[in-house]
């Protein structure tokens, strides 16, 4: 089945000479979880932009299920919705009439029932006659959202939604992502919050400086750009690492109590079994072993630094 | 079309209007009772008559005027110019609709507010002088032209504003000074040779003259060019605004 965004050759600079965007080729699977990360200034906001009809692109060609976002720019905008990372909502209007301008907006007819399916998916319902100069900064985020899904679109950008919202509206949301997703909604998310992207999504792509560094499948993503650290508890502490040992990544606890041990579990050759092996000959027991896998958060890091 | 669109838009901004009736409809017709009040009793005493019309008759169609430019500049400027300063501008710009479709939700929105505030006022002023329309036809014409030419420049003036002081310094420095130097409350005939002939280039004079013909048959220009030159601004800002729509200027970066 073709993507449901494929984007090609898009680049992007601004009138100050500034190239936000150098030739980015994505592909979005359809019903996927797409995360993207990338440090701020990357590029997110602007690419995401510019499949929604926001700003121009310098070059390059987006289509949205097939369809081309300038030449069939409406039936392509009618399938996306957007949720922005700032709280812009006209102040003065209702919870009511501004989801139900959005659905209008997207030229859909009104439909009070679903809107306030949404509205109560959102724990907005009790608000609805509410102005949204009144709503707190999680209720706005959720108003945010439900414009965004007035329109029943099949493709929904979340940039930074769970951007200064607390831990339970966060788990709300993921929850409702995953709602979406069971519905068949194709959901990009941009996060500074990797654990959300580690939690929740399908496929990850990495953008840093205005280029793509990676696109991958989150869990191969983990398997190859890995790095697995192996824990050692020692019976008794260490002042030092013995000079032997400077063969091996080795660092040791400030008390003196753990040598952590970090390598790529890609290698041929670890290195766990003879640390193990020299350990016991320099006569360094140990009392507990464990070994941890890094994180997305790690990962990203390391990307991104390589990248600079 | 995506006239579905052009409705929300349009219902939300006749919304906006009612919500805030105080401002869009109460405080104009209180200040046009007090030009009444001013100018009618102050000058009116002095001029009792112009061409035939009592003075008090005779500001009538200049006051709807001056009102109809302001605030037809004002809703339209405002209405385009809010969302881009809080941000929700990425809805519309986000959303299946065509520029023309944007254009004639807000700039409809806005004429059909001045239209009925140049209504209201008229009404107005029928408590305080005797009022004649004699051709009504060109009263609603000229009426509804000046309301949606204008309201495409105030939506030329919101795109282009940067700032709220930008929003209002051309309606300030440019519109109300052309409107009361335009023949609004005296006769072009009454001044001197020299500043008669200055006055001729005065855009709003045309506007004044024409809707003061429909009311009473008199005018200081020809009604042909009062009404060719309203049609001439309201061309030139159709382009300004097709302009603006081709190139995104201020709106799609």
């Amino acid at each position: 089945m073709p993507s449901i965004i494929s984007i090609s050759g898009v680049t992007k600079t601004y009138a100050t000479g500034f190239k936000a965007l150098k030739e980015i080729n994505l592909d979005i699977e359809r019903g996927e979880i797409f995360a993207l990360l990338g440090p701020n200034g990357a590029g997110k906001t602007t690419l995401i932009s510019i499949v929604c009809g926001i700003v121009n692109r310098s070059s390059g060609t987006v289509t949205v299920d097939g369809n081309d976002i300038s030449r069939n720019y409406r039936t392509a905008r009618s399938l996306i919705g957007l949720v922005p990372q700032e709280l812009t909502i006209d102040a003065f209007e209702s919870v009511w009439a501004t989801v139900n301008y959005s659905r209008g907006l997207f030229g859909k007819p009104a439909d009070h029932a679903f809107v306030e399916k949404v509205l109560r998916d959102l724990s907005l319902w009790d608000k609805k006659e509410a102005k949204a100069i009144t709503l707190s900064g999680g209720m706005k985020r959720r108003l945010m959202i439900a414009k965004a899904l007035s329109h029943e679109p099949r493709v929904l950008f979340l940039d930074e939604p769970t951007a200064g919202v607390d831990v339970e509206l966060r788990q709300d949301m993921w929850a409702m992502v995953r709602r979406l997703r069971e519905d068949g909604v194709t959901i990009i998310l941009t996060t500074h919050y990797i654990e959300e992207a580690e939690a929740m999504a399908d496929r990850v792509g990495v953008i840093n400086r205005g280029e793509i560094v990676l696109v991958e499948d989150k869990a191969e993503l983990m398997r190859t750009l890995g790095r697995k650290r192996l824990l050692l508890e020692l019976r008794s502490p260490l002042v030092t690492i013995p000079e032997t040992f400077s063969r091996y990544a080795l660092e040791l606890s400030p008390d003196g109590n753990q040598l952590t041990y970090t390598y790529d579990n890609q290698s041929e050759r670890p290195g766990v079994a003879s640390l193990l092996r020299d350990l016991e000959t320099a006569g360094i027991q140990f009392r507990d072993i464990d070994t941890q896998n890094s994180s997305l958060e790690e990962i990203f890091v390391n990307l991104v630094r390589r990248d600079a | 079309m995506n006239l579905r669109a052009v409705w929300a838009i349009y219902k939300m901004e006749m919304a906006r209007a009612f919500r805030t009736v105080l401002q869009s409809i109460v405080s104009p017709v209180i200040s046009t009772s007090l030009y009444f009040v001013v100018f009618g009793s102050a000058i009116g005493s002095r001029i009792t008559e112009i061409d035939g019309i009592s003075y008090g008759a005779f500001i009538v169609p200049g006051l709807i005027m001056l009102s109809l430019l302001t605030q037809s500049i004002s809703n339209a400027s405002f209405a385009i110019y809010f969302p881009k300063f809080v941000g929700s501008i990425y809805e519309l710009l986000s959303a299946p609709v065509s520029y023309l479709e944007i254009i004639i939700a807000y700039v409809g929105g806005a004429a059909t507010k001045s239209i009925i505030l140049g209504l209201i006022i008229l009404a107005t002023a029928a408590l305080f002088v005797p009022l004649t329309i004699e051709h009504p036809f060109w009263m609603l014409a000229f009426l509804v032209l000046t309301a949606v030419t204008f309201s495409l420049f105030g939506f030329i003036i919101g795109i282009w504003a940067r700032s709220f002081e930008q929003l209002q310094l051309v309606p300030l420095l440019i519109i109300t000074p052309l409107t009361f130097l335009g023949g609004s409350f005296y006769s072009i005939d009454m001044l001197p040779g020299v500043w008669r002939t200055v006055t001729l280039f005065n855009p709003v004079l045309y506007l004044v003259s024409g809707f003061r013909w429909s009311f009473y048959g008199k005018s200081d220009v020809s009604i042909g060019i009062s009404l060719g030159m309203t049609v001439v601004f309201l061309f030139i800002c159709i382009a300004i605004v097709a302009w603006i729509f081709r190139t995104g200027y201020r709106l799609r970066t």
